[in-house]
């Protein structure tokens, strides 16, 4: 059993001790460098991907050993686990002992005060027992003190302050843990979904999986054990942009109509970008915005379709956009109607018959049309609603379209741009600790400003009575202090203790000797 | 509404660039003083003497008239060089201040949305930092140099590489927030900075005091240079000291930084780049923190982690704004 034991409690120990723990916080930070540096899936897989292909093997080595989602791979979570066993290991025998501390009295005094880092003497003509008052007056409430008697005759006094130095300590790490474990629980409960909505009626959105355009769930979440709460973005009916002379951006809102929940009465308020909607335990924030450029499309078998498309950005400074129509005609008769589109708000002619776009501000807008017929399914991957598979296609036009102009085709295929509406992106996140996480950050502040800016003190006053009382020999006070933190100048602060100790007592005459004050100073 | 005062903001450039001027002027006199002054080993016996020349809390201290009352005794030459010094970098923070206070006319916003600005305004923060040191511990005075020096560095690299013309907010730092996080990572980075200065002068004065003692040391110009430096010890402790303040003003940073990432972008955390490096440079400071406690650890060991701290903190602010593309490219370069 020992055999067993033994090993065990070393490597236990070993795991609390401060420098496994300074190790371990060491390459934490270490750890979250290439987090920083390389591309990371979970923020960026695109960019990851294309980094991936590039590096080839080295790439795909970085790629197996988890370097592109670093704050979730094994090895990140092996040294925040081993920090938080250590750290629990540390505190649970640290919270004992000060307890311990807390609860007992200060100790006496050493036999030789004059030994002390600090210390002084002086006289004074009290008697013994009346400085001891005048002592404890002018020490004040801050300090503990303890008063005993010494075989002698002299009268001690243990004096110790800055106990919140040790609980601001604990209670700091304490909070850290609990953020920790806030943190995790965030993590499994959450669920952050996004959908594009246009502006206007009829493109609203209920908060419930099948509704979303992308869903990101916490394990719990994806396991179906947290329910989204029932509320309804019913309309966006307008979405405002403005922007500086050069283009920067100045504001976006969202003016929206929702339901805190399904049968309650809809409400109007605006969503701007640092101004998220509220709602019980869901936040829905303006993330992005773009241009639904709206066509009409006459067929080849001369039906006349309307379509509106959301397109997205491709250069984040012009919103230079792109998307696709996809109209599907007769099947099997290669009738589909497919365009690509590339949408400039801003439209500058770069000469070769290519639009590109001078600002996110729309003047005269331009829409690029690349006209396709035969069968959309193309190669029968998936697609997405911005891009055109037309690999079973064939061109069959392209134009540059001003706002209500027609490009028509020889075999009669009409395109129409009729102008466009914005839409915006809207994330709806769902997260119930980051409330309790603030209030463990808020203890953290507090331990902290404890831990770093209380003082830990110590002193003593060894009070000798004259040696008879009745020659008027005076008492005489000797101090000592101990620092036990490293913070403030003991050294200043003692001599002002001591100098408020002395002028507490009633001043001898003075014809006795002035060797009393900060004596003993190094 | 988005109107930008252009001659304003001219203004605010040529006052930059006056503070600058000034600050390198009042440099060359705290360096000096430092190489010609009578200061040194006897430091801390005339330390009290030159108390509280300083006046004037909350704006940048003033210097009292230095015609004291009757008859002083003359004044050696290098100490009237530094209490020129300090008064010519009062001057300097006062032309540095009006700078930074024209360009938030200017843009009508908080003078600290871009590199540029956010460099000036730690700049500052440092020569105000030393000059409440300097009030407290005039006997100081003469390490001007070592503090001015960095600043001069950070704001000429603030004027030339890292310059952009004054802008109107975008929408993201359109909150208070920004005053609150950025104000606040201000101060502790611009302490922290002197931290690592104190830092560095502790490690020189370590080494200095080491060879002092080997048999057959020669003092070199460095070595005499060294000698002039207050003790190791007090060196290590104010360095400390420094830290222990900076340290939970920057959590409170970070921790705004959260919630504004919370109502900015739909999240508290996000391992942004510049996230992920003020997770490291938190980090490191623990770390010194708790090295600083530690045996075999205490002195050299926890004053290199100091500086890889300050390290951190560099590279957070020029490499992750200017290489490393995230959600807090605000440096308006490009």
């Amino acid at each position: 059993m020992r055999r067993i034991l033994r090993p065990l409690r070393m490597a236990w120990r070993r795991l609390t001790s401060m420098r496994t723990a300074l190790i371990l916080l060491f390459l934490l930070a270490v750890a979250a460098v290439p987090g920083s540096l390389l591309p990371q899936r979970p923020l960026n897989p695109d960019k990851t991907n294309s980094y991936v292909a590039q590096h080839g093997g080295w790439g795909r080595f970085l790629d197996s050993i988890g370097m592109f989602d670093v704050f979730g791979s094994v090895w990140f979570a092996a040294i925040y686990l081993l920090l938080f066993i250590s750290l629990v290991g540390c505190l649970i025998p640290r919270i004992r002992v000060h307890a311990r501390a807390v609860a007992r009295k200060p100790l006496p005094a050493p036999r030789n005060l004059d030994r002390l880092p600090e210390n002084g003497r002086f006289d004074t003509a009290d008697t013994a027992p009346a400085y001891v008052a005048a002592a404890r007056s002018a020490l004040g409430r801050r300090w503990r003190i303890v008063e005993r008697r010494e075989e002698s005759g002299a009268i001690t006094l243990s004096a110790e302050k800055g106990y919140s130095r040790e609980t601001g300590n604990l209670i700091f790490h304490i909070a850290l843990l609990a953020s920790l474990v806030l943190i995790a629980i965030g993590r499994l409960y959450n669920y952050e979904g996004s959908r594009i909505v246009l502006q206007g009626a009829d493109n609203g959105f209920c908060n419930t999986i099948s509704q979303y355009d992308s869903w990101k769930p916490g394990r719990f979440a994806a396991e179906g054990k947290v329910h989204p709460a029932p509320f309804c973005i019913d309309e966006m009916s307008k979405f405002t942009a403005s922007y500086t002379a050069s283009g920067e951006p100045r504001t976006f809102r969202a003016d929206v109509t929702y339901r805190p929940s399904l049968d309650a009465a809809p409400r109007t308020t605006n969503i701007t970008v640092n101004h998220p909607l509220r709602l019980e335990g869901d936040r829905v924030y303006l993330i992005n915005h773009g241009f639904a450029p709206q066509v009409t499309i006459r067929m080849p078998d001369g039906s006349v379709r309307h379509d509106v498309q959301a397109f997205v950005p491709t250069e984040a400074a012009t919103l230079l956009s792109e998307g696709a129509f996809k109209q599907p005609g007769k099947t099997d008769a290669k009738q589909d109607i497919g365009i690509e589109g590339l949408f400039a708000p801003t439209p500058v002619d770069t000469g070769n018959g290519l639009i590109t776009s001078a600002s996110p501000r729309v003047s005269d807008p331009v829409l690029s049309v690349f006209i396709y017929q035969g069968d959309l399914t193309g190669s029968g991957a998936p697609q997405t609603v911005y891009a055109l598979d037309h690999s079973k296609m064939k061109k069959i036009g392209k134009a540059n379209l001003t706002i209500g102009k027609t490009v028509t085709l020889p075999n009669g295929v009409a395109v129409t741009f009729d102008g466009w509406v914005p839409w915006a992106g809207l994330q709806v996140s769902h997260d119930p600790a980051q409330g309790y996480l603030l209030i463990a950050a808020v203890a953290m502040v507090i331990g902290l400003l404890g831990s770093l800016g209380v003082r830990r003190r110590r002193v003593w006053l060894r009070i000798a009575p004259g040696s008879s009382p009745d020659d008027g020999s005076p008492t005489v006070v000797s101090v000592g202090g101990l620092a036990r933190s490293d913070s403030g100048n003991f050294t200043a602060e003692f001599a002002g203790l001591l100098t408020r100790l002395e002028t507490a007592g009633t001043p001898v005459e003075p014809n006795v000797s002035a060797d009393a004050i900060g004596a003993g100073k190094d | 509404m988005a109107g930008i005062n252009g001659s304003m903001a001219h203004l605010s450039d040529g006052l930059f660039t006056t503070s600058i001027a000034i600050y390198a002027a009042a440099m060359v006199g705290f360096t000096a003083e430092y190489a010609f002054g009578r200061v040194g080993r006897k430091l801390e016996a005339a330390a009290p003497a030159p108390a509280r020349e300083l006046v004037g809390a909350g704006g940048p201290p003033v210097l009292e008239p230095a015609t004291a009352p009757p008859a002083p005794p003359k004044r050696p030459a290098a100490d009237r060089i530094g209490r020129w010094a300090v008064v010519i970098t009062v001057l300097g923070a006062l032309v540095h201040a009006a700078s930074i206070t024209v360009r938030a006319a200017a843009v009508d916003a908080v003078p600290w949305s871009n590199m540029y600005e956010f460099a000036s305004v730690s700049g500052l923060v440092g020569v105000l930092a030393f000059l409440a040191v300097l009030w407290k511990l005039p006997a100081l005075r003469h390490l001007g140099g070592f503090v001015l020096l960095p600043v001069i560095l950070l704001m000429f690299l603030a004027g030339t590489v890292l310059y952009s013309e004054a802008q109107p907010l975008v929408p993201a730092l359109q909150s208070y927030w920004l005053a609150i996080h950025v104000v606040l990572v201000s101060i502790a980075e611009g302490a922290l900075m002197t931290s690592a200065v104190l830092t560095v002068l502790y490690l020189v004065k370590s080494r200095h005091d080491k060879r002092h003692d080997e048999p057959g040391y020669k003092p070199g110009s460095l070595g005499a240079l060294a000698a002039k430096l207050p003790a190791a010890a007090v060196l290590d402790k104010a360095a400390y000291r420094v830290v222990a303040f900076s340290f939970p003003l920057y959590t409170v940073a970070v921790i705004c930084g959260a919630i504004w990432a919370e109502a900015a972008w739909g999240r508290y955390w996000g391992w942004d780049p510049k996230e992920t490096w003020a997770f490291i440079v938190w980090v490191i400071y623990a770390c010194y923190l708790h090295a600083r406690a530690t045996a075999g650890w205490k002195g050299k060991a926890a004053a290199w982690v100091n500086l890889a701290g300050f390290g951190a903190i560099t590279f957070n602010f020029l490499i992750v704004n200017i290489v490393v593309s995230g959600l807090h490219s605000y440096a308006g370069l490009s």
